[in-house]
This record gives structure tokens, C-alpha cells and sequence, in this order.
């Protein structure tokens, strides 16, 4: 029998969400592992199996592709690669799960990255018979740039080794020691067949010699990142409230800053300081609805009113005093090109920052780093899929935290005004 | 409301429904400060609904930064129609209506028969109105686990001149930092509630005591069986000569087009019982009452090239 059983939605208890992503190289089965969760999760319902499995059968295939379930463009169906991520979601009675399948292939990396953007926890897929490949490297960096704390290998295809214990115990050996060179804490390792659903949801009957926890075990009891550590507060302003309602002469002189909480936690009648001004104030409410909270925590959308009438539009930050980030018009950072266009370090770019927006010049590539290697080289330029150090000097001031302590002050997207199109996404340093 | 629960380590943290609501007003409001002419459509369904709540908890006291727009297909319930007009009222909000049926009296809309579902051709519709206000981002209500081309497409999703979804080329879309950055006449979609599922608007929908038109709600009327489906018999779809109306009990789990849109059987009289059904289906939203998805496999991925929603 499964682990799990559909609950009745009433006796849901509400564990929060998880986001994670699979990724890997090519061809490892991330795709697979997906829909063997969702299929051992019951979570894909009667009409979107037959759906896939006349697929499969039109394609004169023996068995379901689970692939069919993420892969859901034309062009991935077609070809039986990944190309964008897809989005997928499953609950288990105790957690939401939303999942990014990203693709394995080198070309795709950036759209790796926009799926490793939002990520708590990254499963990273080996094929047992390959071990740790270029791209295994190339996911392992990319999703520890990206600040992903928990890391889970998941070595599959384990049907095609025999379930061999010696080729899952060099293939960990291998990682740990990248791992290692990485700086990487937080690591476990899943011997798995996500073709035949072993150690996924189910133990199976063919990895006896393992006593660790199945990857949904791990799933359940993964820490969120937003439940990680206290944090300071921080506050971009979205969007400026001013009624200026005449038949009600309450919300006349109404000004609620709204915003989300990036980081932190915020309470009624807490001493603040507003960025780029420095003006000095305290909160008189924190209101959702237009009623009264007694706080604000991480993540949740609110609206702020604060005591003195200070000037505040969309960029502006409100933080508590004592707790000021730094407000620099010169920043360092990693910087990972996404444009099939170089960058271009004469021309001017649009760096968006929280909810501000400046005008960019690179001043400088300290180095470019070999993702194979770890090797920090030289670079005049960078092309799609480079991740360099970099500096950048900015037309207007931003207030920001590193990257390593808050994901939400310390991101930024490099934006091309010629195109519109986002072009780079860089961690403050 | 938004309550935070304590985790074990003593730090406040977002039940899941908060955490997607949340979520969805920050889309909302980053909208609202990155376009200068943002709308949002709204058609009555229960994912729209939700939108407008949403656009309360993101706005009030003041007022949307949008209008609202609903591209009526002339092919809708009454039910859903007056309700669409009551809770646009009841908010104070401009609703405008564009109607497919005045694409074809101009022309830009030919039917093969008279009646065929007309899904397909609010595109055209909807790029008309577009046109005509000016739009430069539209705010819809579609989620990532309704299809599997949906499942791919970003919360900012970038639409060209003629209102073309380019699957293979996608914006990379980061953190929250969104992109609604066009050129005139291009357009942007956004989808504050693409992490959402359909059991999770129904949780919300309870949650915040939500009223929806009356059709969501089991309630007897009179059907056909065509095709392995349930179909209503209306005006516009009255019984083929030969079949035999029967008296049901059902319930729709989305509403559109009339001569696509089926019901499903169901006693399910309220809010929690629609919820304890949807836990323990076997049929997907689209696969139970979307005739027109199931044409072909890539059928809204088609549609979306087209401009579609
Ligand atoms: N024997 C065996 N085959 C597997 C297993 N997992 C996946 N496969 C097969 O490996 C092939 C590739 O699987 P996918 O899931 O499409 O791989 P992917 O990692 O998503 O590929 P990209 O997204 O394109 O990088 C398919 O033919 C799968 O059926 C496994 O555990 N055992
Ligand atoms: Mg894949």
C-alpha cells in the first residue's frame, strides 16, 4: 500500500509550503522522478493518466512515460527533452509542495536558474551508470550560488546497476568531495529507480541494503527557508495608498505604504527609519483590509501607516532603526548572464533592485568562473550562461543586505532596455 | 484573515494559504507600479472571484488601479452574467464588457457554424479591446495546474504585437523581481495565482466567505448524454432529436462557454462539501468539463500562440 492516502481536506493540518526543483544533466530522469512523485502521491487523476498513457502507447512504448506529465509543450514532447521549467504541484496531507522541473540541458541553464530562484531545496538527479558529470557540477554550483541551503542527491537509475551498494557508495564518495570544495553542508543521498518508483514515496523491494529515508521522507521534514533564522526587517514600498476619498473625510488624509515583508518582523509602534531619506518615524498600524494587525511577518503583504507624514514613494524602503542595510551606488556581486547577447560593458543597463529601479554600468569583471573547474579565469566579456564576479556602479543608491543573508535585498535582474528582456541576475556579494 | 503560526523554532511562519495570498498581492501591486494602464479580467468564475478579493486585500481603502473587463462570449449562464454585474457594483469598480458577438458583426470573427463554442475566438476579442483602451498588462486568473502548456508559462508572461506567447523563448523570470517592462502595443499577461490549485481556491473561497453564482452549487436541471459527458440543455444547446432529457442533480466546477462547459453529478450543496469532492476526484477540472481542451494534445499551447489567455 502507499504512504499515502488522500486525506478528506478538513483534517488537512497546515505544514506550510515547500518549493523545490529536480535538476542534473541530461536525460538523468528528473522529469520521471516527477511524475513518479505525483503518481505515487496520487496525485494525478484518472483523465490525464489515460491521457499520457495513450501517448506512450501511440509512441509504441511498453510502458507510461511519466515525462508526458512536465514536459507540456509541443517542442519537449516532440524531441523528449526539457526546455523550460514546468511547474507542478502535490500535497501529501501535511505540506504543499510546488515543484520546477528544469531542464537538464547545457543551452537551457538559465531557465535553471529561474526555477533555482525560488527553490528551499534542490534534488540533484545522478544516472548511476554516469556518476557526477560536467552539468552535475554545473546544478551543484548553480544551486548553491543561488543560496539553496538543503541539497539532495538523488542517484537513479539504480535498476540499471543491479542496485549495485558500491556504485551508489563512489558515487556519494565523488560528490562529497565537490561538495567539500564547495562549501556545501547540507547533503543527503537517495539511492532511487524512479522508473519503478523505488525509494521515492515507497521503499520498494530492491534496496534493502539502504536504511535512510525515502525522498518524500526527506521532502516532509525539510526546513522551509522562510522558517530559517530571524532576520532584519525590511520593507520595499510597492505601492502608495492616498484615497484622497471625498465623501469620507476619515481616509482623507489616509497614506498607507504597501508593500511585502522581505525579511523580518514588524510591530505596532516600532521605531523606523525610511531609505533613501533617513527620516525617522514609528508605525501607528499595520492593516490588511483596512483592519487593524498587531504585526507583520516575513512574506506576508500589509499595508503600513506611520506616524509623521513623511514623503515615500515606490523604491523607498522601510526599515527598523538600528537595523539600517547598506546603501551603496557601488556593488559586488555574482553575476549570471542569461542574454544570447554579450554583455556589453560600455553600454548602459537597468539594474532592478527590490522595488527600484537604477541605471547600470559594469565597472569591472574581477573573474569569470569555470564551472567545471571551479577556476576563477580572466574575462573581457561575458556570454549567455557565464557566471562571473562583477561590479557594477549604479545612477541612484540601493539598499541592500548580501545576498548569503537575505535573498530578498540581496538579489537583483539585469534588465536590456533596448529589448525589454531580462538579461542577467545577480547576487550581492 | 492572515494569521501567522509559530513554527517549532519559535519564528512565525505562513500557513500555505496565507503564503499563496500573499504571493498574489505582491503580483497585484507590482502591476500596479510597473504598468500605466493595467486590466483586469473578470468574468464571474470562481478563479476570478478570487482575483477581486485578492485586489481588495492588495488596494483598499482605495480603488483598483484597473478597470475590470469581461470578454463575454454571449454564450454564458444568466446566473453568471447578473453575478458578474452585481459584485462589480457592490465594489464600486468599472466593469467593461467586449463581446465576441460584435467581433463577428465587424467581421474579425467568423464562425465555421453557428454553434460552435466560442472559446477560442475571445483571442481576437479580447486583442481588440486591448487595441481600443490601450492596455499594457492583463491581469487573469488562470493557474499552472488547470493544463500542461499553463504549467510552463511564467507569472509575467510577455505577449507580442499580435498577442503571440512565445513557449521557447521565455523572459527568465527571477526571485520575485518581475518584468512587466513592454514596447507599445506589446502586451503582458500576468497570473498572480498560477501556484494555485483548484482545491486551494475552493479553501479560499471558504476561508473568506466568498459568494459565487449559483451554479457552482449542486442544483437540478435538465441534461443530455453526448459523447461520455453531461450536457446542459439550454437555448443555445437544445437536445439532438433522438436523445432523452433527464433531470439531474450537478454542479459545474468552472463556467464558460455554454456548449463547451459540462457539469458534473453532485449533492455537494456547499462550500466544504465542494471541497471534501474535489479531494477525492479522479478527474481533472479541464477533463471533466472542458470539451474543447480535449481535441488535441497541445490544444491550449496552440491557442496561447494565438493570443489566448
Ligand atoms: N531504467 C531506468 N530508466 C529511467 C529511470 N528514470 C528515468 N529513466 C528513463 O530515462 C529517460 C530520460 O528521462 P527524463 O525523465 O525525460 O529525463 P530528464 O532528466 O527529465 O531529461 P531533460 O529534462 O531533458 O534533461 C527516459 O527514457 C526515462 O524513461 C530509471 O530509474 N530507470
Ligand atoms: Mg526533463
Amino acid at each position: 500500500m502507499s504512504a499515502i492516502e488522500k486525506l478528506p481536506a478538513e483534517t488537512l493540518p497546515d505544514n506550510g509550503l515547500l518549493r523545490f526543483l529536480t535538476c542534473g544533466s541530461v536525460d538523468d530522469g528528473k522529469s520521471t522522478l516527477i511524475g513518479r512523485l505525483l503518481f505515487d502521491s496520487k496525485t494525478i487523476l484518472a483523465d490525464t493518466l489515460h491521457a499520457i498513457q495513450s501517448t506512450s502507447a501511440k509512441r509504441g512504448l511498453d510502458v507510461v512515460d511519466l515525462s508526458l506529465l512536465t514536459d507540456g509543450l509541443q517542442a519537449e514532447r516532440e524531441q523528449g527533452i526539457t526546455i523550460d521549467v514546468a511547474y507542478r504541484y502535490f500535497t501529501t496531507g501535511t505540506r504543499k509542495y510546488i515543484i520546477a522541473d528544469a531542464p537538464g540541458h547545457e543551452q537551457y541553464t538559465r531557465n535553471m536558474v529561474t526555477a533555482a530562484s525560488t527553490a528551499d531545496l534542490a534534488i540533484i538527479l545522478i544516472d548511476a551508470r554516469k556518476g557526477v558529470l560536467t552539468q552535475t557540477r554545473r546544478h551543484s554550483y548553480l544551486a548553491h550560488l543561488l543560496g539553496i541551503r538543503h541539497i539532495v542527491v538523488a542517484v537513479n537509475k539504480m535498476d540499471l546497476v543491479d542496485y549495485s551498494p558500491e556504485t551508489f557508495a563512489q558515487i556519494r564518495d565523488d560528490y562529497l568531495a565537490f561538495a567539500a570544495e564547495l562549501g556545501i553542508a547540507d547533503v543527503r543521498f537517495v539511492p532511487m529507480s524512479a522508473l519503478n518508483g523505488d525509494m521515492i514515496v515507497d521503499r520498494g523491494e530492491h534496496l534493502d541494503w539502504y536504511d535512510g529515508p525515502t525522498l518524500l521522507e526527506i521532502l516532509e521534514t525539510a526546513p522551509a527557508i522562510h522558517s530559517a533564522h530571524a532576520e532584519k526587517f525590511r520593507f520595499p514600498v510597492q505601492y502608495v495608498c492616498r484615497p484622497q476619498d471625498s465623501a469620507n473625510p476619515e481616509l482623507h488624509d489616509y497614506r498607507g505604504f504597501m508593500g511585502r515583508v522581505e525579511s523580518g518582523e514588524l510591530a505596532i509602534g516600532d521605531a523606523v527609519t525610511v531609505l533613501p531619506s533617513g527620516r525617522e518615524t514609528r508605525v501607528r498600524d499595520i492593516q490588511v483590509l483596512g483592519e487593524s494587525q498587531p504585526h507583520a511577518v516575513a512574506e506576508q503583504s500589509v499595508t503600513i501607516l506611520l506616524d509623521d507624514e513623511i514623503d515615500i514613494s515606490r523604491g523607498d524602503m522601510i526599515v527598523k532603526s538600528g537595523e539600517l542595510p547598506m546603501v551603496s551606488k557601488q556593488i559586488d556581486a555574482m553575476l549570471c548572464w542569461l542574454s544570447e547577447s554579450p554583455l556589453d560593458p560600455r553600454r548602459k543597463y537597468l539594474l532592478r533592485h527590490t522595488t527600484r529601479d537604477s541605471k547600470a554600468m559594469l565597472a569591472g569583471i574581477d573573474y569569470r568562473v569555470d564551472v567545471n573547474t571551479l577556476e576563477q579565469q580572466a574575462a573581457e566579456r561575458l556570454v549567455m550562461n557565464d557566471i562571473a564576479r562583477v561590479s557594477f556602479r549604479l545612477a541612484q543608491p540601493i539598499f541592500a543586505d548580501p545576498y548569503s543573508e537575505s535573498r530578498g535585498t540581496g538579489a537583483f535582474i539585469v534588465i536590456d532596455e533596448s529589448s525589454n528582456n531580462t538579461v542577467g541576475a545577480g547576487m550581492i556579494v | 484573515m492572515n494569521t501567522a503560526m509559530l513554527s517549532q523554532s519559535g519564528q512565525a511562519r505562513l500557513s500555505h494559504l496565507d503564503w499563496l495570498e500573499s504571493e498574489a498581492i505582491h503580483i497585484m501591486r507590482e502591476v500596479a507600479g510597473q504598468c500605466s494602464n493595467p486590466v483586469l479580467l473578470f468574468s464571474g468564475g470562481k478563479d476570478s472571484i478570487c482575483m477581486l478579493r485578492i485586489a481588495e486585500k492588495a488596494f483598499r481603502p482605495g480603488r483598483f488601479p484597473f478597470p475590470l473587463l469581461h470578454v463575454d462570449t454571449g454564450h454564458n449562464y444568466r446566473e453568471v452574467t447578473d453575478f458578474r454585474d452585481r459584485r462589480a457594483a457592490e465594489l464600486g469598480e468599472r466593469l467593461i464588457v467586449r463581446s465576441v458577438e460584435d467581433s463577428m458583426a465587424r467581421g474579425t470573427v467568423v464562425l465555421k457554424s453557428a454553434d460552435e463554442p466560442r472559446n477560442k475566438h475571445q483571442s481576437v476579442t479580447l486583442l481588440e479591446a486591448i487595441e481600443e483602451f490601450g492596455f499594457d498588462a492583463c491581469i487573469g486568473g488562470a493557474r499552472r495546474d488547470e493544463e500542461k502548456a499553463r504549467a510552463k508559462e511564467r507569472i509575467f508572461s510577455f505577449r507580442d504585437e499580435f498577442g503571440q506567447w512565445d513557449p521557447k523563448n521565455q523572459r527568465p523570470e527571477l526571485w520575485d523581481l518581475y518584468n512587466a517592462r513592454s514596447f507599445k502595443g506589446e502586451n503582458i499577461r500576468v497570473f498572480p495565482i498560477s501556484n494555485w490549485t483548484e482545491i486551494d481556491v475552493w479553501q479560499y473561497i471558504e476561508r473568506e466567505h466568498l459568494a459565487l453564482p449559483s451554479i457552482y452549487f449542486a442544483h437540478r436541471r435538465p441534461l443530455v448524454r453526448r459523447g461520455g459527458g453531461l450536457l446542459p440543455v439550454t437555448e443555445v444547446t437544445p437536445a439532438r432529436s433522438g436523445e432523452t432529457i433527464e433531470h439531474l442533480m450537478v454542479r459545474f466546477r468552472t463556467v464558460g462557454d455554454i456548449t463547451c462547459t459540462a457539469p458534473v453529478e453532485s449533492d455537494a450543496d456547499t462550500v466544504a462539501r465542494i471541497i471534501a469532492e474535489t479531494a477525492i476526484t479522479t478527474i481533472t477540472e479541464r477533463g471533466a468539463t472542458r470539451l474543447d481542451d480535449q481535441t488535441s494534445d497541445a490544444s491550449m499551447e496552440q491557442r496561447k500562440k494565438e493570443g489566448y489567455f
